[in-house]
């Protein structure tokens, strides 16, 4: 099966500093891959060149087939990110948000509502605009305009950060349940102990490299990953560099 | 293209009627600027009769800068910013559905500004065709053109000091035209009033098909 993410020696800028320096990474249809590194290490970089959103200016980098060094703008629709910052409006209720996202794909809006519904979303949460909800529910919010929109590949970075104890607990199921349905899932956290038990594998980014690559899920091996805070090797990009 | 301008016009106009960022300060800031010009111009009435139209005119034109202001800073946000690229909506579209909802705002602004300048300086408009359709192809060229330049400023931390800048001197025209255009139609005759919509058609034209071929790749440099 061809692979979600095919990336070989995948160079992309931000500005005039390599965000990406060289990134090798393969991503199977139905894999959970976690990605971890120290700040600057260049997960968000990956991440967001995954999602045509950092131009790959060499190497190879294919994301659902599609060449993103000669088109990056075509595979914006097929993948879905959940970032830093919610990409919802303040003014727009939970419904609003969730089903303008939906409609700009052409989808029902039967799958915004039920979406909705998963994330607990109903009631008095629905219908309030974000901007008045909890940072975490906001987030999940935005989990929900991606679950509606079924994307191919999923693209979580730090997908944890404002979560309750429970969100977590469902957040983790739809990330099973999006790999059983055949989606890619690329997820960046600094909370190994959250994330390495939903993945298949564990990759450690640092100098906007893949530095390593280990199994994860049942077979986790948490000794091998940096802890979140540990400062960028020598003749690494430090914090100057937009992760 | 146009099923995603409908959407995003929607999304716009919805965010606006929530915020009420035009009611409580972009009218009131259109009628400031009406009474402050007529204070400069002075008691006259034959004066203030005769720089109505130009009053009405800069009014408008510093209240789409403030309206593309607003339409520019709801998307200003990464989030925002990144979920709309992602959202697999046309550029194009996007750009149609912003001048929309902005030219839809500049319409029900200049009615008030209209019945403003009707009552602080006693003018009526007797040929109305022809101050509606200078109004709708100013319109049309002031929110192309400004939506056009918002994203041009996007992606700036000083987008909202150099949004005027880059803006004001590209509207000229439409101030220009506008104001001679609604000249004649104060009078009783319509004189030269109607040549000036000649500038105003391409103008429009002109931002149109800039802003879909262009805004593209403007948002993605910004």
């Amino acid at each position: 099966m061809a692979p979600v993410v095919h990336f070989r020696a995948a160079v992309a800028l931000a500005g005039r500093f390599p965000a990406l320096a060289g990134v090798d990474l393969s991503l199977h249809p139905g894999e959970v891959v976690v990605v971890v590194g120290a700040n600057g290490a260049g997960k968000t970089s990956l991440l967001r060149a995954c999602a045509g959103l950092l131009p790959v200016t060499s190497g190879t980098a294919e994301v659902l087939g599609i060449d993103l060094t000669t088109d990056h703008t075509t595979v914006r629709r097929h993948v879905g990110l959940l970032g830093h910052a919610a990409p919802i409006y303040d003014e727009l209720s939970a419904a609003e948000n969730v089903r303008f996202s939906v409609r700009a794909l052409g989808l029902p809006v039967a799958r915004a509502d039920e979406a909705l519904e998963r994330l607990g979303l109903v009631g008095r949460l629905r219908t309030t605009p974000t901007g008045r909800l909890s940072a975490g529910q906001r987030r999940r919010v935005a989990l929900a305009a991606l679950v509606a929109r079924r994307p191919a590949l999923w693209l979580l970075d730090e997908p944890h950060a404002g979560l309750d104890a429970p969100s977590r607990d469902l957040l983790g199921n739809l990330i099973a349940e999006a790999a059983t349905d055949g989606a890619g899932v690329l997820l960046s956290s600094h909370e190994p102990e959250l994330s390495v038990p939903l993945s298949d594998r564990v990759v450690v980014m640092g100098g906007g490299r893949i530095t390593s690559d280990s199994p994860g899920g049942r077979r986790p091996n948490l000794s091998a990953v940096p802890a979140a805070d540990s400062p960028p090797e020598p003749g690494t990009m430090g914090a100057w560099h937009v992760a | 293209m146009w099923r995603d301008a409908v959407l995003v016009a929607g999304k716009d106009l919805r965010i606006e009627a929530r915020s009420r960022v035009a009611l409580w300060q972009v009218v009131p800031f259109a009628i400031l600027v009406l009474v402050l010009v007529a204070f400069a111009i002075g008691p006259n009435e034959s004066d203030l009769r005769h720089a109505a139209p130009g009053i009405f005119w800069i009014a408008v034109l510093f209240s789409t800068v403030l309206s593309i202001q607003r339409s520019v800073a709801v998307e200003s946000g990464e989030g925002t910013r990144d979920g709309l690229r992602l959202s697999g909506i046309d550029p194009a579209g996007i750009f149609l559905g912003k001048a929309a909802a902005v030219g839809f705002q500049l319409l029900v602004l200049q009615i008030v500004l209209w019945a403003g300048v009707t009552f602080l300086f006693d003018v009526r408009v007797h040929i109305i065709w022809l101050a509606v359709t200078a109004s709708l192809l100013a319109t049309v060229g002031l929110a192309c053109a400004g939506v056009l330049y918002g994203a041009l400023s996007a992606g700036l931390r000083v987008r909202d000091t150099l949004l005027p800048l880059l803006v004001l001197p590209v509207l000229a025209p439409v101030l220009l035209a506008g104001s001679k255009a609604w000249q004649a139609a104060l009078s009783t005759h319509a004189g030269t009033g109607a040549q000036w919509l000649r500038l105003l058609i391409p103008f429009a034209v002109i931002y149109l098909v800039i802003g879909v071929v262009l805004y593209g790749p403007l948002q993605e440099a910004a």
